[in-house]
């Protein structure tokens, strides 16, 4: 099918989008457009008004600050993928970018447009979660920042009020060296995700943890951590890991049963994927060490 | 056609004209331009037959809308041959037996040109990655594998 007619609006400035936003009934933001152009195409979706934002150069790049990093939300999946402070600072958002779409789709595909979409089976959504990033959001009242724990609503739901739009993503980079592991369940490498999980891990001079954060997403409808694991990981030895209890928490969640699988089967992979990406994680603070 | 004016360069050639907002790029390559090698597969960016290059890169000509390609420089198959003598990569598409209905062949010439000027010594692994987005139902893939594997040789070995 073709996409319902819009008029079309391209803005160059943060303050020629706000306005547009503030003035406009109906309105969808254009990001990278490989999620809205095809609910454009099969008219799944029929605004009135259409705001291409990829001329807006101040919304994408990459930047080093005093305490973290921040990615514009129009940074292309392929940038960040080919960028060395991500993968050294950053290496959890790289490796999961290997499983987002294809080359001719990361090559505009952003990180924004796939965190305000809200996918529940996206990958960088869930790795903002596992990372507690933090969403920097503009509207008519200004900048607010928005906890990566408040920034998921539901369904293809974000924090994102009508009138605002989503400038950056800030990230706290976990200690040098720490581990990291993703894993995912799909059918064709590239596809959506049928369920997948990602582990962090930080430990002492002992193999003692420290720190950790584990998640799964395409389980439930939005990307789930594990609190009550991840409070009784910490502590463990690192070649002694208790992994039952974590698969355990990872199937006692309430899944999501679609025409692709049953919630019975979203649970198994959910218990499998976690374990995977644990042991994953393990293993590439062993190389680091 | 009416819409909005675009400025662009089409396979080395300035172009001027007007596209309607709603129009994708494939779609416009096609029915505003004539230039029916681009081929439209699924409209909703899985199969990767419409892949075209724009400003350096390989994209999905389905996903974007033809406003989009204002002040910018695009390229597509019919942009690969020098008048009757193919490309590298095309010939390679021959001889290897790259192709059978060549329904998606548009795509994977267009992925792999992508690829080989950034990579111009690929794996086979780098040549599968860089097809996975592209879905043919006729070749098993061996044929494509193989003719990029060769042309990445000759492209290598014509300075």
């Amino acid at each position: 099918m073709k996409a319902p007619p819009f008029q079309y609006h391209r803005p160059h400035t943060r303050e020629e989008l706000g306005a547009l936003l503030a003035s406009l009934d109906n309105a969808k933001i254009l990001a990278g457009g490989q999620s809205l152009m095809p609910m454009l195409n099969l008219r799944v979706l029929a605004p009135d008004h259409l705001i291409d934002i990829n001329r807006v150069p101040e919304l994408a790049g990459i930047r080093e600050t005093v305490d973290g990093i921040e990615i514009g939300a129009m940074t292309r999946q392929a940038d960040i993928l080919a960028s060395p402070i991500i993968q050294a600072r950053l290496p959890l958002l790289a490796r999961a970018l290997e499983h987002v779409g294809h080359i001719q789709t990361r090559s505009r595909g952003t990180i924004g447009g796939s965190c305000c979409h809200l996918d529940p089976s996206a990958e960088q959504p869930a790795i903002c979660a596992a990372l507690d990033a933090e969403f920097v959001a503009t509207g008519p009242n200004g900048r607010r920042v928005i906890p990566a724990a408040d920034w998921f609503q539901g369904l293809l739901q974000s924090a994102l009020e009508d009138q605002e739009f989503l400038e950056a993503l800030r990230f706290k980079p976990w200690a040098k060296g720490h581990g990291y592991g993703f894993a995912e369940y799909a059918r064709r490498h590239g596809d959506f995700a049928i369920s997948g999980a990602a582990a962090l891990l930080e430990v002492d001079g002992r193999g003692q943890i420290t720190r950790t954060a584990l998640l799964v997403f395409g389980v439930e409808p939005a990307p789930r951590r594990l609190y009550d694991a991840e409070a009784a990981l910490v502590g463990q030895i690192i070649r002694e890991i208790a992994l039952a209890p974590i698969i355990d928490a990872a199937r006692a969640l309430d899944p999501m049963e679609d025409v692709h699988v049953t919630a019975d089967y979203r649970r198994h992979l959910a218990g499998i994927l976690i374990g995977r990406a644990l042991r994953e994680a393990c293993s590439s603070l062993e190389r680091s060490q | 056609m009416t819409g909005k004016h675009l400025t662009f360069t089409l396979n080395g050639e300035p172009r001027e004209t007007s596209a309607d907002p709603r129009t994708h790029l494939a779609d416009f390559l096609r029915y505003g331009l004539g230039l029916t090698g681009t081929h439209v597969g699924c409209e909703h960016g899985v199969c990767g037959a419409c892949t075209v290059i724009v400003d350096g890169v390989p994209v999905r000509s389905c996903l974007m809308l033809a406003v989009q390609i204002d002040c910018c420089t695009v390229e597509t198959v019919e942009g690969l041959a020098n008048g009757d003598e193919l490309s590298p990569l095309q010939q390679a598409f021959s001889t290897h037996h790259g192709l059978q209905c060549g329904f998606c062949t548009p795509g994977m010439l267009m992925t792999l040109e992508a690829l080989l000027r950034a990579t111009p010594s690929p794996t086979e692994h780098d040549i599968r990655m860089a097809i996975s987005g592209n879905i043919c139902r006729c070749t098993g893939y061996q044929g494509i594998v193989e003719a990029a594997l060769a042309a990445a040789a000759v492209r290598t070995s014509t300075p």
